[in-house]
Formats: structure tokens, C-alpha cells, sequence
């Protein structure tokens, strides 16, 4: 595993959000300093909260944010700007699917249009292969041809959502982000996307960044978990090795947390930590440790020194005062 | 009979362009005193629409061919508009989905919760007995300085809290009956857990009836005495707790199981073909059948009722009948 | 090759379904199709004014004394004018100048007004944005009625020139409700997908946002039609617009005028025809909006 060529290197990001309250201005730290990378043929699972800063990450890796500071590397290259600076070739190698695919398709737009655009702008078909590379596009998430003239709103979420990863994958991308791709869609539809992503992926040798806030799917899912809290990295794992061994007091409360259908899964659960207290206001965030306010298990120290990332096992990696 | 609530047989059509939408297709349904139940069902499987047939507020376009919503032995259908008003005061709260559009955001939260309690009913309310039940209603939903909160407005507060309020507005006065509508579906999943745990801790302790709406099969299985699997505006299985997901009858609560991914990884089931089918013409037998690996030509002709396989375990299949 | 027909046939097959929903939706309100058969018959009887008009020669510089200011009766339904025309004559001839005035304007001004917004909205935040709507505030600002007045003083009073005027003033409208729609649609996550796909500037304003806000344009079209032509008739009632002998609504409702009360029909059946333009057009444009509406 970890001898393959690693795709997506994050270095330090930090992404501030300037607000101004009267005279003074205050900065929301969406994003405060972190690092991860992402391996090719890999799906790495960035987990959080609302306002844990997961999203954020995906947009500044896209560019759709600039950076307050730190690199991204994408294939060895620096790519820490906006879109707008970025090459088209750039562009075409690395795709984003939204969460909600109700606003990411242009209701004005029959599913042809929308499929046409990538292909389109990078020059990619002409004529009368247009068509025949959408109808290709369209199979491969195993809709039928009878969807070229539709419109977004004519057709399911789930099948929506299907037509947004085609257009993803209309440029024949190596590294994609997936924002929540399901979590606006019902479980039985988003099995059926899962598995299409799966498969995808095995085909065209893709690479995944999936942002989510559901740790029962990227069990199911990920190669690796990354669990973010308040823009930071609270801990880092192999998925096997996350789901056997959580470390970070964090990621307990968050397992205990998850509602679960079988008996076996409750055993997973860890019980000595109950979820208690809200993930506090990214402007203020505490002194010391950020989960402070709601850690059970909270020393003096973690009032004020920020633990530093430290390696408790292979590839595992935990932020945290009781492993320092 | 022991039933807070009890649906029969119940029919609920929407006049839409291109004539009637066959939502609810014989919904069976009840509620014992003190129980709390589940519906689980997916996006526009007709569950909203049955808990707003119980507090009667259909949109306009809706029409009830068929069916009795028995409150207390008092059909809800039947009532005139000062008992129904009398229900909804005194005898039905409703939590929602989203606790902003349930709070008004140009009152203090204390407004909002003295409205609540002098529409309730309670003889001999002046104004400082008003406040004092506000701040134990805040109290028991385990909020910090409910005397602030009394005098905040809803943007104030953080999602999990404005949920709370909705909570304690709901319990405020004596209720028999609680209806929470995916009350958890827009927080985080160690706030719902939280929100979860409050519900079912307060619900027990007064002995209220709940019913819990949601499109989460774990929700439902940590929270209630019994669910109900619905599917396309039928109940397609009841049952006890734990017997359900040790014992799943219906095929689509089988598959629908299979899609759940679980901690335990294993992978994810394929999913369920085709989708929901269309209310303007649903399949003439049983709403499942087009997407039911096990259909057979009865199923394409006759719609399944709820066969008791014992214990109170009732589906609505062929397969058992 | 058999699909590709099949699925053309559904094509055809789609435009009448959604045709019939359109029209659903718009007949809910009776008082639109009564909005919409008014209008039709204005722009029938515009068209075919000279096999409409019971006396076509009357449009035009004709006299006839021996039959002026007659009252409405079974000759002339709605009277004749001091030169002896039939006033029900005029007014058909004179929806002609009126029609071409709303259509005129809107064929100019929408246009324009809809570029600036869009890209003025597009831009929010930039130089150009700034430039594009204080240009905008200005040209609203300045009073409609005054600045016809002032452009005909400087030109000859003629159609075209009144049109003119009225473009100048009637455009800042269309840029604003267009800069508002813009930009908000400009954060829609389509438009963002399309932005990080490598799409160029001018494609995301004209193919991504253009069609979502076209709804709202073609809605205020209708309201406006009514709108124009009863500014339109406003300045033609000063004197500014068609000249005599052509008629025009507002001419002909000031020169009758000078005969109120003793020959009232001679100026209240020409504002009654603007009344009913104005009102038609208002009740066509809430039809429309109905009929536009995303809700089922």
C-alpha cells in the first residue's frame, strides 16, 4: 500500500476566514494547519462535524478557495492557488462531485448539455462522437440513452447524482473529491451509488478524497479514515485498524455516537465515552487541546498546551495530550 | 384496546395536475398508551403524511377517500375544528425536522414557550407561573441558564439547542401523545445522540406515547419499543424491536437492511432497483412488486394485507400468506 | 437509427405534455384567459385594422363636417370627432402605434438591460460591477416623462423618437432585476461545477445563468408591455410621438379634451381603450407568472 506513488500531498493548510465585528476584524480558522496525503488508487475518508473544516479542505484542494497558507502538491506539482489561476490540464485531471445533486446540475439543462460541457471545454469529442461519448458516459453509470434530452428535475436524486459523476468522469480524471456524495440521499439509493464508485474506481484506476460525516460508511468504504475536529486532525488510520483500535477520545464519542443495526456493531461501539457538549464556534476556539470543553477524559495540561500529532502504530497517527 | 392512536384502513389522495396522487394506499396503524413506536421509511414513502393526517393539517389539495384515525376512540377525521384545535393544544405535540422553521425567529424563546403553555389549558396562569414552568421546561431538557435562555432569540442558538427548545416546547404541558419527525436528520451524529437520548429519557419518565419518524433503520432500532417499515404509502411490516433485525420478513426491509452499511464492514449490499413508483399510477397489487426479486403474478394483481405471523409480528407479503 | 426516431418522437411528444401543463397552470386564474383573449383581439384587429375598421379612410387626414361630434350611435358605435372621423376607427388604427411602441421598447431595452445585469451581477464585488450599475443608478434616476420631453424637444416628435426616450429610461429596470438574479445564481454549486470544469466567463454567464434567469424577464415583459404603452400614450398626449393626422391613443384622448363634457366620447373611449390595453396586459403578465412558476 504504501509503496505506491502518492497523488494528493497536503502540507500545513491553513484556510482563515476574515470576519468583521465592528472595527475589529476576527478570523474564522476553518482550516488550522494540517497535513495528509493521498495515495493513488486510494480512498482516504475525511470525517467531521459540521464546522470541523472537512469541506473546506476539499474546496481549497479544488481551488475553489485560496490558500491562507501551506502547499497542496498534486503529482508533485504546487498547486495552492484558486481555479482561476490553475491550468486546464489541471482541471481536467481532478474532478469534485457535490453533495446535493439538486444545485450542482443546472435545472435548465437537459442531462445531454450537462454530460456535453467537460467534454467540451478540454476538446475531448467532436461532432457526431459528442453523442456517442455521452451515451458511453451515461452506460458507464448505468443509465440508459432514453436520459440524453431529460431534465435534472425529471429524474431521481439518486439518479441525478449518478448523472454528476458521469460529467465527472467525462474527462478521464486520476483524482477525484467526493463531498458527501450520498448524504443527501436515502440508504437504498446510496448503496447503489457506493457500489457504482467502487466499481468506477477499479476501472479507471481512480483516486478518492471522500468527505463525509459518516463513519459507518467509510468503514464500508476507505482505505483510511482521517477524523477532523475544529480544522484540525484529530487522528489518522488504516480503516482496519481505525475501527479496531480507536485511540483519540474524539473518535470514540463519535463511534459511540452512531445509531447501528446488529448486535455485533454494538460491540464496536466503545461505552466508557458518551457524546456530551457541541463542537464550540471556530472563531473561538479554546486554548490548549480544541476538544477540551467536551473531552471526558480532559487533563490541566490539555487547558493549555495543543497536543502535537504523534505515531501510535503503523500508518497511525493520533493528536493528542494522552500520547504524548 | 389500550390504543393512544389507531389508523384503519387509511387513504390519503392529493389532486395534483393529471389527477390524483394515490399517497397513502390502506395505512394500519397504531400507538399503545405509553409506547413508543417508529415509522421508518424512505424519502417520499408517505410518513410525513401520515402524522399530519393525525394532527389533520393536509394541505388543501388532499382528499381522504377511505380510512378512520381514531384518537382516544374519537375518529380525528370526523371532528369539528374547535376539538381538532383542542388535540392540538392539549393532546398531540409535534417536533420537526428543522427546528427553525418551527420557532419564530422575531420572538424570544420565551415568548414562544409562554404561548405554548396558556394555549395548554391550565386553569389559574398569571404571568410569573407562566415563567417559572418556561424555565423547569428549559431545565429539563438539560439546558445551561435557562433564564438567558428565556429572554434569546432562535439565531442565537446553536442547531442542537434550538432542538432542545422545540423538546421542551413540546413537553412543556401534558401531552399524551409526541410525534418527532426526523427531529434529529440536520445535527451531527454525537448532538443527535444527545437529542435521541433526552427524547427517550423524557418520554419514559412521563409515560407519553412517541412516534418517531425517521429514514434511519439504527435510529429506530435504539429508540423505540416498535417499528413500522413503510414503503410507497403502505405499512409493509411491523414488529417488535430486536425481532425485526434478527428476523426481517419483507423483502424490502431484508434489502433495505443489506443497504445499511455497518461498523463491522462487510461491504454494502447492491442496493433496491428501480425506485419508488409513481403515485399518479401505482402498480394495481402491491406497490413493491416491481422492484421484488420474489414478485409473483399475485403480487401483480393483489394488494397484500398485514398477515400476523405471531408475537405481534405482522407483514404485508405473499411470501407468508 | 429506429431509437433515434423513437427518441425524437418523444421529443414532439414531451413539447405537448409540457404545452398542456403550461396551460393548465395558466387557465387556474380565469381572469389571465380573459387577459389573453383581450390581447389577441387588440393585436387581430391591429393587424387587420383596414378589414376591422369600419371606416378605414377615417385614420387618416379626412374631414367631414356635416358629420362631426355625432354622439355614439348605430353609425358610428363610439361617436365621430370634431373633423367628422369615426372614433372606433381611430382607436383600432391607433392600437397599431400603441402595440409597436410596447413591442419596440421591450425588443430594445430587454436586451440590453439583461447583458449589463448579467454581467454587472457575474462580477459582483469587481471595478466593472461598480462601473455597470452606478451608470445604471444614474439613468434610473432620471424622471421618464421629463426625458422623452427633452429628447423630442431636441429631435423631430416622431414614433421612433418617443421610443427612444422611453428605452432610455426603461432599461436600468431590466439591468437591475437581472444583476440581482445574477448574483445570487452566480454562488449556485451548478455554477461553481462549471467554473472548476474550465468553462469560459462568457459561457457561464450566457449558458449556465441566462436561461435560469429567464422566467423572471419574460414575466416582467408582460407586466411592462401594459406599462410602456401607457407611458407611450402619456407622451403622445403631450404632443410627443405619431403626429396628426395619424392617430394615437394619447393624442386623441387631449384633443377631446378641449370638448369634455359636452361631446365626452370623443376623449373617454380612447382612454378606455389605454385602460384596457394597460389591464389586459397585466392580467396576460400574471397569467404568465402562474404559468412560469417551478411550484406544482
Amino acid at each position: 500500500m504504501s509503496e505506491n506513488r502518492i497523488i494528493l500531498e497536503v502540507k500545513g493548510l491553513k484556510k482563515y476566514f476574515p470576519i468583521h465585528k465592528g472595527d475589529k476584524t476576527l478570523f474564522v480558522k476553518a482550516i488550522d494547519g494540517i497535513d495528509f496525503e493521498v495515495r493513488e488508487g486510494e480512498t482516504v475518508g475525511l470525517v467531521g462535524e459540521s464546522g470541523s473544516g472537512k469541506s473546506t479542505t476539499a474546496y481549497c484542494v479544488i481551488g475553489m478557495y485560496s490558500v491562507t497558507s501551506g502547499t497542496i502538491l498534486f503529482k508533485g506539482k504546487d498547486i495552492s492557488c484558486a481555479s482561476s489561476q490553475r491550468p486546464l490540464e489541471l482541471k481536467r485531471d481532478m474532478q469534485i462531485v457535490f453533495q446535493d445533486p439538486g444545485t450542482s446540475l443546472n435545472p435548465q439543462h437537459t442531462i445531454y448539455k450537462i454530460i456535453e460541457l467537460p467534454l467540451k471545454v478540454h476538446g475531448l469529442a467532436k461532432g457526431r462522437e459528442m453523442r456517442e461519448r455521452i451515451v458511453q458516459l451515461l452506460e458507464s453509470v448505468e443509465l440508459p440513452e432514453s436520459y440524453l434530452y431529460k431534465y435534472p428535475r425529471m429524474i431521481g436524486g439518486g439518479e441525478r447524482q449518478m448523472v454528476a459523476i458521469a460529467r465527472a468522469l467525462a474527462t478521464n480524471p486520476s483524482f477525484m473529491i467526493l463531498d458527501e456524495p450520498t448524504s443527501s440521499l436515502d440508504v437504498s439509493v446510496q448503496a447503489k451509488i457506493i457500489n457504482m464508485l467502487i466499481k468506477l474506481q477499479k476501472e479507471f484506476n481512480l483516486s478518492y478524497l471522500f468527505i463525509t460525516h459518516d463513519l459507518s460508511l467509510m468503514r464500508n468504504v476507505a482505505t483510511r479514515v482521517v477524523i477532523m475536529y475544529l480544522g484540525k486532525i484529530a487522528e489518522m488510520a488504516p480503516t482496519e485498524i481505525f475501527f479496531q483500535s480507536p485511540q483519540h477520545p474524539y473518535t470514540q464519542m463519535l463511534l459511540s455516537s452512531i445509531p447501528v443495526v446488529t448486535k455485533e456493531e454494538e460491540e464496536l461501539k466503545p461505552k466508557k465515552i458518551k457524546s456530551q457538549g457541541e463542537i464550540p464556534s471556530p472563531v473561538n476556539v479554546p486554548p490548549g487541546c480544541s476538544f477540551n470543553t467536551r473531552c471526558p477524559l480532559a487533563k490541566p495540561e490539555c487547558f493549555e498546551k495543543d497536543p502535537v500529532m504523534v505515531q501510535v502504530g503503523p500508518d497511525h497517527f493520533v493528536r493528542c495530550n494522552l500520547f504524548a | 384496546m389500550g390504543d393512544l392512536v389507531k389508523i384503519q384502513d387509511l387513504y390519503v389522495w392529493f389532486r395534483v395536475y393529471g389527477g390524483y396522487m394515490k399517497v397513502l394506499n390502506g395505512v394500519n396503524f397504531s400507538v399503545g398508551k405509553g409506547e413508543k413506536v417508529s415509522i421508518v421509511g424512505e424519502t417520499g414513502c408517505g410518513k410525513t403524511t401520515t402524522m399530519k393526517t393525525i394532527l389533520r393539517i393536509l394541505s388543501s389539495q388532499a382528499h381522504i377517500p377511505k380510512g378512520e384515525v381514531l384518537f382516544e376512540e374519537k375518529d380525528i377525521l370526523k371532528m369539528k375544528e374547535g376539538e381538532i384545535k383542542r388535540l392540538r393544544g392539549r393532546g398531540v405535540a409535534m417536533i420537526f425536522q428543522d427546528p427553525m422553521a418551527s420557532l419564530n425567529p422575531v420572538f424570544t424563546i420565551g415568548d414562544q414557550l409562554a404561548a405554548v403553555i396558556s394555549h395548554s389549558g391550565v386553569q389559574d396562569l398569571d404571568k410569573e407561573k407562566i415563567r417559572q414552568l418556561s424555565i423547569n421546561a428549559l431545565k429539563e431538557v438539560k439546558l445551561p441558564d435557562p433564564e438567558r435562555i428565556l429572554g434569546s432569540y432562535p439565531f442565537q442558538m446553536s442547531g442542537g439547542m434550538r432542538q432542545r427548545i422545540c423538546i421542551a416546547m413540546a413537553l412543556a404541558t401534558e401531552r399524551a401523545l409526541i410525534i418527532a419527525d426526523e427531529p434529529t436528520t440536520n445535527l451531527d451524529v454525537t448532538i443527535q445522540d444527545q437529542i435521541l437520548a433526552l427524547l427517550r429519557e423524557l418520554v419514559t419518565k412521563r409515560g407519553n406515547s412517541l412516534i418517531l419518524i425517521t429514514h434511519s433503520l439504527g435510529i429506530a432500532r435504539e429508540n423505540a419499543d416498535r417499528i413500522y417499515v413503510m414503503y410507497a404509502g403502505n405499512m409493509v411490516e411491523v414488529s417488535n424491536n430486536e425481532e425485526l433485525f434478527c428476523n426481517p420478513l419483507h423483502p424490502y426491509t431484508e434489502m433495505l437492511l443489506g443497504c445499511v452499511p455497518k461498523l463491522s464492514g462487510g461491504g454494502i449490499a447492491e442496493g433496491i432497483a428501480g425506485r419508488i413508483p409513481d403515485y399518479l399510477n401505482p402498480p394495481p397489487g402491491c406497490r413493491f412488486e416491481p422492484r421484488c426479486p420474489y414478485a409473483t403474478d399475485r403480487c401483480r394483481e393483489e394488494k397484500p394485507d398485514f398477515v400476523d405471523v405471531g408475537n405481534g409480528h405482522k407483514v404485508a407479503c405473499f411470501k407468508y400468506n | 437509427m429506429t431509437t433515434r426516431e423513437a427518441s425524437d418522437y418523444s421529443v414532439v411528444n414531451r413539447y405537448v405534455e409540457n404545452a398542456k401543463k403550461a396551460w393548465y397552470k395558466f387557465s387556474r386564474n380565469k381572469m389571465s384567459v380573459v387577459g389573453l383573449v383581450v390581447i389577441v383581439l387588440i393585436i387581430l384587429s391591429a393587424v387587420f385594422a383596414r378589414i376591422v375598421a369600419p371606416y378605414p379612410k377615417h385614420a387618416g387626414a379626412f374631414v367631414n363636417y356635416a358629420e362631426a361630434n355625432l354622439p355614439p350611435g348605430w353609425h358610428h358605435l363610439l361617436g365621430t370627432d370634431v373633423f367628422g372621423r369615426d372614433i372606433l376607427s381611430r382607436i383600432i388604427f391607433a392600437f397599431r402605434g400603441a402595440l409597436i411602441m410596447g413591442v419596440g421598447v421591450l425588443v430594445m431595452v430587454v436586451p440590453i438591460g439583461t447583458v449589463i445585469g448579467l454581467i454587472a451581477g457575474y462580477m459582483k464585488g469587481s471595478l466593472i460591477e461598480t462601473i455597470l450599475m452606478r451608470i445604471t443608478d444614474i439613468f434610473l434616476a432620471l424622471p421618464p416623462l421629463i426625458l422623452a420631453l427633452a429628447v423630442c424637444a431636441v429631435m423631430r416628435p416622431t414614433l421612433f423618437n418617443s421610443m427612444m426616450a422611453v428605452c432610455i429610461s426603461w432599461w436600468p429596470w431590466y439591468a437591475r432585476l437581472v444583476y440581482g438574479m445574477a448574483s445570487s445564481l452566480r454562488n449556485e454549486v451548478y455554477v461553481r461545477a462549471a467554473e472548476l470544469i474550465g468553462e469560459s466567463r462568457f459561457h457561464i454567464i450566457f449558458r449556465e445563468i441566462l436561461p435560469n434567469c429567464l422566467a423572471p424577464i419574460f414575466t416582467k415583459m408582460m407586466l411592462d408591455m401594459g406599462w410602456v404603452i401607457l407611458t407611450g400614450a402619456s407622451l403622445s398626449f403631450v404632443g410627443l410621438g405619431e403626429q396628426p393626422p395619424t392617430p394615437a391613443l394619447g393624442t386623441m384622448v387631449s384633443d377631446g379634451a378641449k370638448y369634455l363634457p359636452d361631446y365626452w366620447w370623443i376623449s373617454i373611449f380612447p382612454a378606455i381603450a389605454i385602460m384596457i390595453i394597460v389591464l389586459a396586459f397585466n392580467l396576460l403578465g400574471d397569467g404568465v407568472k402562474d404559468m412560469l412558476s417551478t411550484e406544482e
